[in-house]
């Protein structure tokens, strides 16, 4: 099937509304005939599934979680952008347009991008009209800060919670539609296979995860947000539940698999600090806002650190090698994040980490707590010469800026960040690949769409900061609504979708099967066992850096994984109660086959963009020698892939990416 | 609960103005108690008010306690309350419970024969009994140490409950922490005034 | 570190639980509470038991899935910590620690530590929310400014978890702090004016159906709260409320 992306015809700026002008819409009658069903409810489900069921549809949501509001959405710290210009620096829709092309390096599709900006500046009307507890200053208007990649101050944010006030705005507009009955919601709900009835969705199995019921479900469509599959490392900043299981059951079902090898690796994480470290946690990109980044200069001075000897508060300003404003000094800190992560690598890699491993740099803030603490001291009147004083003020400053990220870091690592520097390093953040979707959302299965994270997204080969929050809302609150109506327009007449057709019976029954085999299974080691080798793979061989060598022994590692997985595997209680274990494994088995994808793809594309970083592919000379080489000759295209039965033998489908506004750059910070 | 709590405040810093009183001067005592005890718009619309307002006071308090405990059908096996809270905040219904059997020892004590005094065996009135009657009540040490203890008890009561009542009514401005530390005074002062004045009545009995 | 683990153990919501030790060796200070209760429960599988069922999920005390009444205190001894992010460096060697669900009416039991906390989600439908359509066609973000101490207050209020420790802790399962974190945070902002009345009715009137206990100002929730909700949210739902009902 050849990959239609279905863009508009017509003028960047006017596709969007001209294309809104021509769709089929539903009539609000007809809404009333039309079930919905929304899997997952982070920004992007929450959001669309309340904007339907305020459209009139009749939706049905489901989570996993106990409650919608624990979706990982929560959990996203810096902020959200908006081309709002609300500080008249220059920023503008085409900026906002330009600056996610260029970040994610030119593996976007321009139409969608530009989409995405123009609806960016309604999302912080809507929420503001939710009751979103945005950041204001003294005037009473909303507050912004700069993010990594841009050179504008386009970040609205709730100190370093704006994920979690967002998704509660969502929250909350799901609670209303609840309250009305329009939504019915299914918490603790897995969704295990979408239902295909005639190449059309048309449902889902879903266990529900307290009794272990296995349940039927259907809707003339089906919305996937069920964010991304960066819990294939095992360690990631994602939530111990998020998982690819969905995705995956509608990669299995006709969906095809884009850029899965499209991974953000986050610069500013709290390091590991042993093999019983469960998950990492995020420090808020914009720490780098204030924080510098930098590691011994010497490395005899790192090996003093590593074993405790030196004090990194000890060590004077010639001796500290500050990276990031050494070789990028136009964008300094403030590069994007794959730059960032890749740059913390190279110099642990040299020898110059800091902690027990060797896997950390500093993100110091003295420097930051001294200029403050000055301003504060003028402001006020007092003595700016007084060290103690300035340090005093400064350290309020910040921590009025950073307070609760300062605390959680004390809380895991036991150590005053306001007194001596953090330890960070880089971890899976972030998955820019996805389910395949064309302009309207929709993926290669009629009548399933995904939405948020989950689906190949707008944020090419690697996602600016800030912008998955937009990204979400933008589809679930503006995108998603007008475009399923032009599909389920043709359904008005459709009537109630039968549950007891063949294709039910057969997805129940694989579902059936699979979870009797795991649960029978005679096996001795722990899911974690497996999932933990499979994330050591991961991390070890397609990883920050990639070659082909590393890449066809993983694909091959993974696959024999996975058949030790299904002999040894052990799965205690039973089916028909709450049973974690069993709830991980199913997760576990599907991650097991992305994996191997994803090492695939990683292989496929022989080049070096955004976060996924080929040795084979880079700079071998001139200003920008030992930076990442993209090929765009070869490579400008989007890799969907089909499945064919073991993941390794997808078939490839390229969607060429067309650039008729924006010219493809080297993409320089330096 | 917290508007009959603040209302049995107010009357409680009545009732111990008046006890002061006989302190400094049992004619006073005699003229306020006697315009208490016979002025008709404080016997029939007042005291009637103080009595639904006891009795709503502790029913309420009682059927709160109720409520509460169901609330919680299965117990913690460890439940370290006193990390969180105060324990006169977490014993209401205990210090509560004294103050009410206190009462009834009181009424027993004052109110009733009052009554009976009043509108049973229609007394002819005596405008200067009060102070005697007074005294002689806390010649007994051993009601004396009753009643002190009591107060005590009303004490952690009001301690708590005082306070308590602002937050309920929703007052909480930038002089709460004034009125706090007002409550918590008036919360020592008033029982403390009390036991003084029983104390004191205690070592000078007059002569028999 | 070696410790004992006394920990409440019920196969499901009908069953009757009971309290069974674990002796557990080999715990690190750098672990999180969780992390070691994930050693446990590899342990327990590997010796065919079946392992402690909890809530958890973001792990970075945020989502508020986890719940765990810890020697007494949800979310253990630390404060201003979530369970995932309490660190065994809190405990000794030696130790025996208690770990049971909340206990609530409001919050039952339904596997081991695990409690259903959907009367929380109920509360929200009653009223938790603005009446605005998800349209887009709503007013400029800045038309109308905000005083930045009362968005900084809303905001403050925003930042419960809704994870129930305030019920937990409080000696009369009182669900004040989380019904008040949600109406004070509206009622701070122009944009919640419009329902204040309402929202403040429905929500007390969801809340005590769902049969949590009356609140007398313990401060026992403020205290054991992982986001330090303040109790002026009480005091200021409290005048809410008592407006409304005045208004009728």
């Amino acid at each position: 099937m050849a990959l239609d992306s279905k863009i508009p015809q017509g003028p960047l700026s006017e596709k969007w509304t001209n294309h809104k002008n021509t769709i089929d819409l539903v009539n609000p009658a007809n809404k009333r005939l039309i079930d919905v069903i929304v899997v997952g409810t982070g920004l992007a489900g929450g959001s669309a599934a309340a904007t339907l069921a305020e459209l009139g549809y009749n939706v049905k949501a489901f989570c996993f979680q106990d409650s919608p509001r624990r979706a990982h959405s929560i959990a996203a710290q810096g902020g959200i952008n908006a081309a709002k210009n609300y500080q008249g620096d220059g920023d503008s829709i085409y900026r906002l347009f330009y600056d996610t092309v260029k970040g994610g390096d030119y593996r976007s599709r321009e139409a969608n991008v530009y989409r995405l900006a123009e609806v960016s500046a309604n999302i912080i009307d809507q929420c503001v009209a939710q009751g979103v507890p945005f950041a204001r200053d003294y005037g009473g208007l909303l507050d912004n800060r700069s993010f990594g990649g841009v050179l504008v101050s386009r970040t609205f944010y709730a100190k370093g919670q704006t994920g979690q006030q967002l998704l509660l705005g969502a929250y909350s507009a799901m609670n209303r539609q609840i309250g009305r009955g329009k939504i019915k919601m299914y918490n603790r709900h897995e969704m295990l296979d979408v239902v295909v009835v005639d190449g059309k969705a048309r449902g889902i199995i879903a266990r529900n995860l307290v009794t272990g019921e296995i349940e039927r479900h259907s809707a003339h469509a089906v919305v996937l947000g069920t964010g991304g599959y960066g819990n294939v490392f095992y360690l990631s900043t994602n939530a111990m539940g998020s998982n690819v299981t969905a995705a995956w059951k509608a990669h299995k079902r006709g969906a095809y698999f884009a850029n899965p090898c499209f991974t953000q690796i986050h610069p500013t994480c709290i390091p590991v600090s042993g093999d019983h470290q469960s998950k990492l946690t995020l420090m808020s990109e914009s720490l780098r806002n204030d924080g510098r980044i930098w590691v011994p200069a010497k490395k005899e001075d790192a090996q003093a650190i590593r074993e405790g000897r030196l004090k990194p508060t000890q060590l004077k300003e010639e001796d500290r090698d500050y990276y990031l404003e050494r070789r990028y000094p136009a964008f300094g800190n403030l590069v994007p994040r794959d730059v960032a992560s890749r740059a913390a690598k190279e110099r642990c890699d040299a020898g110059f980490g800091v902690n027990k491993t060797g896997e950390a740099v500093y993100l110091d803030f003295a420097s930051a707590i001294e200029r403050y603490g000055k301003e504060q001291a003028y402001v006020k009147g007092l003595d700016a010469n007084d060290a103690a004083l300035v340090k005093k003020l400064g350290q309020e400053v910040v921590k009025t800026k950073y307070g609760n990220l300062f605390q959680m870091y004390e809380k895991i690592v036991d150590q005053n960040p306001y007194e001596t520097p953090m330890m960070i390093y880089p971890a899976v953040h972030y998955t820019m690949g996805g389910i395949w979707v064309d302009y309207n959302l929709q993926t290669t299965v009629p009548g399933l769409f995904a939405i948020g994270e989950a689906n190949f997204s707008d944020h090419g080969a690697n996602r600016l900061g800030a912008s998955a929050l937009m990204q979400g809302l933008a589809d679930g609150y503006f995108v998603l609504p007008y475009t399923i109506g032009d599909y389920l327009s043709d359904d008005i007449r459709t009537g109630p979708i039968a549950t007891d057709s063949k294709a039910f019976e057969e997805a129940e029954k694989n579902v059936r099967d699979q979870i009797a085999a795991l649960i029978n299974n005679n096996g001795s080691k722990p899911v974690d066992y497996f999932h933990k080798k499979l994330g050591k793979i991961m991390w070890n061989k397609c990883g920050m850096s990639r070659n082909a060598t590393d890449l066809t022994a993983a694909i091959d590692e993974i696959a024999a994984l996975r058949d030790e997985f299904y002999k040894e595997v052990r799965v205690p209680g039973t089916e028909n109660e709450f049973n974690e274990e069993l709830a991980k494994a199913l997760r576990v088995a599907d991650f097991l086959e992305l994996g191997e994808l994803f090492a695939k793809d990683a292989l496929t594309r022989n080049e070096s963009c955004g976060g996924h970083f080929r040795e084979e592919s880079v700079e071998e000379d001139g200003p920008q020698k030992g930076e990442a080489k993209r090929d765009d000759e070869n490579y400008t295209f989007v890799s969907a892939w089909e499945y064919a039965g073991a993941p390794k033998d997808a078939v490839l489908h390229k969607e060429e990416l067309e650039y008729e506004n924006i010219e493809l750059k080297q993409r320089s910070y330096k | 609960m917290a508007l009959s709590g603040l209302f049995l405040v107010v009357f409680l810093t009545q009732h111990f103005v008046i006890n002061l009183s006989s302190v400094i001067s049992p004619e006073t005592f005699n003229s306020w108690s006697h315009f208490m005890g016979t002025n008709a718009l404080v016997q029939f619309a007042l005291q009637p008010v103080l009595i639904f307002g006891v009795f709503f006071h502790f029913i309420m308090g009682i059927v709160l306690e109720l409520q509460n405990r169901k609330a919680r059908p299965v117990n913690y096996v460890q439940f370290k309350g006193g990390a969180a809270a105060p324990w006169t905040s977490r014993n209401m219904i205990i210090t509560g419970l004294v103050v009410l059997a206190f009462l009834g020892l009181h009424f027993y004590d004052f109110w009733i024969p009052e009554m009976v005094h009043k509108y049973v065996e229609f007394a002819p009135e005596d405008p200067t009994r009060y102070y005697a009657e007074t005294v002689h009540k806390f010649e007994s040490p051993v009601r004396v140490a009753l009643y002190a203890i009591s107060f005590v008890l009303l004490a952690l009561h009001l301690w708590h409950g005082f306070a308590s009542s602002f937050q309920s009514v929703g007052f909480n401005n930038k002089y709460s922490k004034a009125l706090k530390g007002f409550t918590k005074l008036w919360a020592v002062a008033i029982p403390v005034g009390f036991i003084f004045i029983a104390v004191y009545h205690h070592f000078n009995q007059l002569p028999h | 570190m070696k410790l004992t683990l006394k920990i409440w153990r019920q196969q499901n919501a009908q069953a009757k639980g009971q309290m069974v030790t674990y002796p557990i060796d080999g715990i690190d200070g750098d672990m999180s509470f969780l992390e070691m209760m994930d050693v446990l429960n590899n342990e327990l599988i590997q010796k065919g038991e079946d392992p402690v069922v909890f809530d958890h999920d973001c792990r970075e005390g945020i989502c508020g899935s986890c719940s765990m009444f810890i020697n007494g205190e949800a979310h253990g001894p630390d404060r201003l910590v979530t369970t995932c992010q309490l660190h065994m460096r809190k405990f000794n060697d030696g130790d025996t620690i208690t770990i049971e669900p909340w206990r609530a009416a409001g919050f039952p039991v339904i596997k081991d530590l695990m409690v259903d906390r959907s009367s929380f989600d109920r509360i929200q439908h009653a009223g938790g929310f603005i009446s605005i359509n998800t349209s887009g066609n709503t007013q400029d973000a800045n038309a109308i400014p905000i005083e930045k101490e009362d968005a900084d207050d809303a905001f403050a209020a925003a930042t419960c978890i809704g994870c129930g420790a305030c019920v937990a802790s409080c000696k009369n399962s009182s669900a004040m702090l989380f019904v008040s974190a949600k109406v004070s945070q509206f009622a701070l902002l122009p944009q919640g004016q419009v329902e204040a009345t309402d929202r403040v009715l429905n929500m007390v009137k969801q809340m005590d159906e769902e049969g949590f206990g009356n609140c007398t100002n313990t401060g026992a929730c403020e205290v054991e709260c992982p986001k330090g909700i303040s109790l002026e949210n009480i005091a200021r739902m409290n005048r809410e409320y008592l407006a409304a009902s005045l208004k009728g």
